[in-house]
């Protein structure tokens, strides 16, 4: 282990659901596998190697990004929010609500990515039509729900506001 | 302490809010990436990047001089494990059966192909070290389509199956018969189907971590598999050799399966023997989506000539089919059941049709393994003989609509034998469901915009398309399915297990689980009716076989039809102890009192009752029980079905075809579906929704492709079209009902149906809007181009 150990790291600050850490990383390491592996923060997921599928989506500084497209070193000094950090004192987000009012997910695997990535998309857009809810989860697959239960989902969450 | 004496509401028929989500949708789901075992290692595999090759030399060395590498191993190390067991071999009928080894040794056969393994302390070392061992090969030829595969002077794959041939199966009548009824027939039609390879692609990748015990010599192996006991069984009996009890297999959340997570992997006693050699420490295997892609199973795959005969008013006379199916390199766990028992004894559809033969020639490839992927042979079977209904309209002028409704079985003609080796049909009203899926989408109004538009040549073409399936699930009587019939290697009955414990909550135990179809919510429903125990008083126990009993798994929409009745049966046993324990408390004879929402009276005296929960603490502490009662309400159930269900519907789909540029939009999608009774209506509309999706994406989008050297030329997300929620219309639901005879809920299963009717529905509708210029047929995925080119042609 001592070579690898002694391979260069940088130090980060970074904030995540409200709490500050500094770490030592590699300068290869994804961001998503600093959030899974050295937070321990599993809600973040790891479907594909290609950047499409979208499950590793989390909130950087407010805005909606795929963690496995961002090396943990380019993350610092940001505040990034997981899905672990969406409901507040226990109670859920209006689009977790939603999720679950709606049966917007079977498997719920692709469910945290879908949840942070429409969010981020409603603080852009409050009163999206079906089209452009359907249009903002580009970067989302979901393979369980044929889409259409997540839209509804969405619907609820603007909706409720 | 003991529980709520009033009946709770009736939760049967109930769409209620899943139990499973609250911690989904929190990030707090445990999924086999998630676990964290202390000192656990990490291996890379190092994969053939030939389809085709001899290995001359693997040298691990490189990777074992790299920091943070434990060990590295080749096949050789693990000659101790047997090849991977097949499950399924085709009835009645030799089998050149060759399944593969952990590691392949000497030969390659499919890019991808793992042929050594590193093991480090990270999942970054391991793939660096993975990248440093160095395989010399020496490159055979290779073949990837089913038909050149068997023709002479083709690459040969195993020498124990000559021209690649793995088995070959018939089932209807004598060729010869169906030939001179083809010959007697009015009118005949040929048509030549490519049913594609896919990708069942559940989000969550496939994975095993294993941990072996070196004081007790035990292992426990979490698997992100739907058949966590059959797993256990397989790999003790047939890999390892050794007891079943020695190994414990849990399956953690699992991020979707769609069949891809039923079969036995090489990684799963791989990681095992690892552990072991290294003293017991925790070994994880989590593949990346790009080695799913290669080496997890694909799906379909079937090359298929079909001649149909007809009388001239549309009625189906014969029909005979002749399938080539790919299985790719090696035999997969249950490979051979798909293109024979659920797909060729499925073919007649709803219909009567008095002279069939199907002949299906299972083929090698030097292509990665193919395997039950959702509706497996059943979809392939609706799309051969919908797409056949159209054509018999189109080659005898009678309306789609009527040739279904002309052939269809009637409702009276049940249980219904369409003598091609299947059990009878249980139940059906096709004609019903086809009648409200006509009505609702305004089937006749849309034909005469059809030809408005067709008489203005406008560039949008409108077409309609009709599905009409039947499908089997809740698979199987094992006398039926075992191996003096269509050659499945075990029973496939049920279990379950519910104890009423001393405070009235309530564990049910189930040999079926969930990838998302909500199992927790629905047995919930099921068992609180049945016995007046509050809904959150029971908790359903599922995917590890310590403490479960053993199950056959998910798969094959069986779980509530044949799981569920398991789980119903053991309710039946509950009662009656509470009954006779009841009586007793009540100082009445069994044969006096009644059972009712939870409560147990004595006949006509119903406020003197007591409740399940009262029983359940006398069974418990026991202090006064009848001569010879045993302690406790624990009962048991293994449930052997008498015959599969059948569900079946109308699917009705309308896309608008550009006739300039090929282009497809799907403007409506109306779904009959009859699944008999429904115990959670949320639950079975989202299973369909997710299946018609994945059946629409079959005929649009979805393919999967490899070059002549046997690349995957769709090998990541980024290449293989799974569908955005842009690309999938709305879905409009309605449904008939007509419950099953088979199980005593009624219930006929819905989890595949979306699936095996959307294909053909929107597939015709592609064919339907191009017809009357020519067009007859167009392979699947009907992409733009390949509509365009057949107008273009047809021209």
């Amino acid at each position: 282990m001592s070579t690898a150990v002694a391979q260069s790291v940088v130090p980060v600050d970074i904030t995540v659901n409200g709490v500050e850490h500094h770490a030592e990383v590699e300068p290869r390491q994804l961001l998503v596998h600093f959030i899974r592996e050295t937070l321990g923060l599993t809600g973040t997921h790891v479907g594909c190697d290609t950047s499409s599928c979208g499950a590793c989506t989390i909130h950087i500084d407010g805005k909606s990004v795929k963690s496995c497209t961002v090396f943990t070193a380019q993350a610092d000094g940001t505040t990034i929010t997981t899905i672990e950090g969406v409901a507040k004192d226990g109670e859920l987000s209006a689009m977790q609500e939603g999720f679950w009012e709606e049966h917007g997910l079977q498997c719920g695997f692709c469910t945290p990515g879908m949840i942070m990535a429409a969010s981020a998309f409603l603080e852009t857009n409050p009163n999206p039509t079906e089209e452009e809810i359907r249009h903002s989860l580009e970067g989302n697959l979901c393979r369980c729900t044929g889409y259409q239960n997540i839209v509804k989902a969405i619907q609820y969450a603007a909706k409720k506001g | 302490m003991v529980a709520s004496v009033d009946a709770p509401e009736k939760m049967v028929g109930k769409a209620i809010k899943r139990r499973e989500d609250p911690r989904l949708i929190s990030g707090a789901g445990q999924f086999i990436d998630d676990l964290r075992l202390p000192g656990m290692l990490h291996i890379g595999l190092v994969r053939s990047p030939f389809a085709h090759a001899k290995i001359k030399r693997i040298d691990i060395a490189p990777a074992l001089a790299m920091p943070g590498v434990v060990a590295a191993y080749t096949g050789s190390d693990f000659m101790e494990l047997n090849p991977l067991p097949a499950a399924w071999q085709a009835g009645g009928v030799t089998n050149h059966t060759v399944t593969p080894r952990v590691l392949a040794v000497e030969e390659v056969h499919l890019a991808g192909d793992p042929v050594a393994v590193v093991v480090a302390e990270n999942q970054y070392l391991a793939r660096d070290a993975a990248e440093a061992v160095i395989v010399e090969y020496e490159e055979l030829p290779v073949v990837v389509d089913a038909v050149k595969a068997t023709q002479p002077g083709a690459p040969q794959l195993h020498e124990e199956a000559p021209n690649n041939i793995v088995f070959e199966w018939a089932c209807g009548k004598d060729a010869d018969v169906v030939d001179r009824a083809l010959a007697d027939s009015d009118v005949t039609t040929s048509l030549h189907i490519i049913n594609q390879r896919l990708i069942p692609t559940p989000i969550e990748p496939r994975g095993s971590i294993a941990r072996y015990d070196p004081g007790t010599g035990d292992y426990t192996l979490w698997i992100t598999s739907q058949a966590p006991h059959v797993m256990r069984l397989l790999i003790a009996a047939f890999v390892m050799g050794i007891p079943e009890q020695k190994i414990r297999t849990i399956s953690p959340d699992i991020g979707g399966g769609f069949g891809a997570k039923i079969f036995c992997y090489y990684d799963m006693p791989l990681t095992m023997a690892i552990s072991k050699k290294l003293g017991g420490r925790p070994i994880k295997f989590f593949e990346d989506r790009i080695e799913n892609y290669v080496s997890t199973t694909h799906g379909r795959d079937h090359i298929t000539d079909i001649e149909v005969g007809a009388s001239s008013d549309g009625l189906i006379t014969a029909l005979k089919v002749k399938t080539w199916a790919n299985i790719g390199a090696y035999f997969s766990t249950i490979a051979a059941g798909i293109p024979t028992t659920l797909y060729g004894r499925m073919i007649a559809g709803c219909y009567k049709i008095p002279s069939i033969r199907v002949d299906v020639t299972a083929v090698y490839t030097n292509t990665a393994m193919v395997d039950a992927y959702r509706g497996a042979g059943r979809p392939e079977a609706a799309y051969a003989i919908e797409r056949v209904c159209d054509a018999v309209a189109a080659a005898t002028g009678v309306d789609p609509a009527e040739v279904r409704r002309k052939n269809f079985i009637q409702p009276d003609e049940f249980p219904y034998d369409t003598g091609i080796g299947m059990l009878p049909y249980d139940s059906g009203n096709y004609e019903g469901a086809l009648d409200k899926a006509l009505a609702l989408s305004g089937y006749h109004d849309l034909r005469a915009e059809q030809q408005r538009r067709i008489d203005a040549g406008e560039q949008k073409l409108l077409g309609i398309g009709l599905s009409s399936y039947v499908e089997v699930c809740g698979v199987a009587p094992s006398k039926w399915i075992g191996l003096s019939g269509e050659g499945w290697g075990a029973g496939l009955w049920e279990s379950a297990n519910i104890r009423v414990q001393l405070t009235g909550k309530t564990v049910v135990t189930t040999g079926s689980l969930p990838h998302g179809q909500g199992h927790e919510t629905t047995f919930a429903q099921l068992v609180s009716d049945k016995l007046g125990i509050p809904y959150d008083d029971i908790q359903i126990q599922h995917s590890d076989t310590l403490g479960t009993p053993f199950g056959f798994g998910s798969y094959g929409s069986r779980s509530l039809t044949v799981g569920g009745t398991a789980i119903f049966k053991t309710t039946d046993k509950v009662i009656d102890k509470v009954k006779r324990l009841g009586a007793h408390m009540l100082e009445a004879s069994a044969q006096d009192v009644e059972f009712e929402n939870g409560k147990v009276y004595v006949k006509g005296s119903p406020d003197a009752a007591k409740t399940i929960q009262e029983v359940a603490l006398a069974a418990h502490v026991a202090y006064d029980l009848p001569e010879g009662m045993e302690p406790f309400l624990d009962e048991t159930t293994y449930y052997d079905p008498p015959n599969c269900t059948f569900p079946f519907g109308t699917h009705v789909c309308v896309v608008e075809v550009d006739k300039e540029s090929g282009e497809v939009e799907v403007v409506k999608y109306l779904a009959v579906d009859d699944v008999g009774n429904v115990i959670n209506p949320l639950i079975v509309g989202g299973q369909l929704h997710g299946g018609i999706a994945q059946g629409l994406s079959q005929a649009l989008y979805e393919g999967a492709y490899y070059n002549d050297d046997g690349q995957l030329l769709t090998g990541s997300l980024a290449d293989y079209a799974i569908p955005k929620a842009s690309q999938v219309p709305w879905y409009d639901l309605d449904s008939t009902v007509t419950p099953s005879p088979v199980n005593p809920m009624g219930a006929k299963g819905a989890g595949e149906a979306g699936t095996i009717a959307s294909t053909p529905a929107v597939g015709n509708a592609v064919v339907d809007a191009v017809r009357h210029l020519g067009v007859s047929n167009i392979q699947m995925p009907m992409t733009p181009e390949r509509i365009w080119a057949a107008i273009k042609q047809a021209s």
